[in-house]
């Protein structure tokens, strides 16, 4: 038998000192930096778990823990089913195809500082375009006093940047459904729900699950846009996750609860993308 | 590499993971295992396993520190034993 050649391996080598430089060696370091008391770079004292302690006892993460769990949900329930019905709703051939295409583009090639500028201009009751509107409707809507306006402006936006990434994804899954299937479904007369619930909807599936993933992942980690949009407020009402850690690291500058808060976020998320991958993966064992 | 703020702990932390790591590596070679199903509910390889382990460990002792007021290293001792059940009957 012909023995295998294992030099390919050097080729990945420069991702390994790649992924050493920007992921691992930053992740020990945070490691470090979560047992000791940290002064300034000579002078530090080794604390042990006393930052873990503080910090899973600390009310300000519980709050943000439990809103950016409310936020990730919202924004699964709304942006997942609208993903696919634009997809369903999206042309399959002619010129309509390009052109939706690159409408569903533009806004995942906004940056997201410049996503919540453009919302806190069309947010304004004064002169914004959906303030103004919704003033004009009778509804009492300020999103820089009103907790509750301030969500839904957040998840409008949410949903106005990353629908499209949902979109497209499900139509790129529609694409893939080979033409047999739908002829089967027109000889034996079944309704657009059956073909929707029997053929679409299944194929779907592999990738819904990274949709749902992607879009889990991103909200959970989201900072800029609503930092620039509501700074967070009004009161706490829309600090998240990462805008506690950064406040707690860069503002207060203590760095080892900080260390601390990171490595339990970033637990969360390693175990939910665990959780994620494994229904993937598990699924494609079952075939 | 005095940035990275190195402890005797965290150093030796690292060190038994890269030790495990390594260890993993070897006994794959030497014996390659395969997927099979133990008594988790999914199919796992080695790795899986141990992966799987680490992260039970990780909330087992974030829970303690949490909730009770045990010392740390009898829930390393219970995550060492938990792990070693896990790598043969998982």
């Amino acid at each position: 038998m012909k023995p295998y050649n294992n030099k390919a391996w050097w080729l990945v080598l420069p991702v390994f000192v790649l992924v050493a430089f920007s992921a691992i060696i930053p992740m020990m370091t945070v490691v470090n930096y979560s047992v000791q008391d940290i002064f300034d770079p000579s002078t530090r004292y080794f604390v042990g778990t006393e930052w873990y302690r503080e910090i899973l006892s600390d009310p300000r993460l519980h709050d943000s823990l439990v809103r950016q769990f409310i936020y990730s949900f919202c924004v699964l329930a709304i942006e997942i089913p609208l993903g696919i019905i634009v997809a369903l709703s999206m042309p399959r051939r002619g010129l309509g195809v390009p052109v939706s295409l690159i409408l569903l583009a533009l806004p995942l090639l906004v940056p997201w500082n410049v996503v919540g500028t453009i919302w806190q201009i069309i947010g304004r009751e004064d002169i914004g375009l959906y303030g103004s509107l919704l003033n004009g409707l009778g509804v009492d809507y300020n999103y820089a006093s009103s907790p509750r306006d301030a969500w839904i402006t957040v998840l409008i936006m949410d949903v106005w940047h990353w629908t499209s990434l949902v979109a497209l994804l499900c139509y790129s899954g529609l694409r893939s459904i080979p033409d047999v299937y739908y002829q089967a479904a027109r000889i034996d007369r079944a309704s657009s729900w059956a073909v929707f619930r029997y053929i679409q909807l299944p194929k779907l599936k592999n990738v819904l699950l990274i949709a749902v993933m992607l879009r889990f992942m991103d909200s959970f980690m989201i900072y800029t846009e609503p930092f620039v949009l509501t700074g967070g407020g009004p009161g706490t009402a829309t600090t998240f996750l990462s805008q506690t850690l950064t406040q707690m690291a860069l503002g207060q500058f203590d760095l080892g609860r900080a260390a601390a808060f990171s490595l339990i976020y970033f637990l969360i998320i390693l175990l939910v993308t665990w959780v994620f991958y494994t229904a993937m993966t598990h699924n494609d064992d079952k075939g | 590499m005095s940035w990275m703020a190195w402890t005797l702990p965290t150093a030796s932390f690292f060190v038994i993971i890269a030790l495990m790591l390594v260890g993993m590596s070897i006994w794959q070679t030497v014996s390659p295992g395969h997927q099979r199903k133990g008594f988790l509910p999914i199919s796992t390889t080695r790795g899986d396993r141990l992966f799987i382990g680490l992260l039970i460990a990780a909330y087992a002792h974030l829970l303690a520190l949490a909730l009770t007021g045990w010392p740390l290293w009898i829930v390393t001792l219970v995550c060492v034993a938990g792990l070693i059940a896990l790598l043969k009957w998982g």
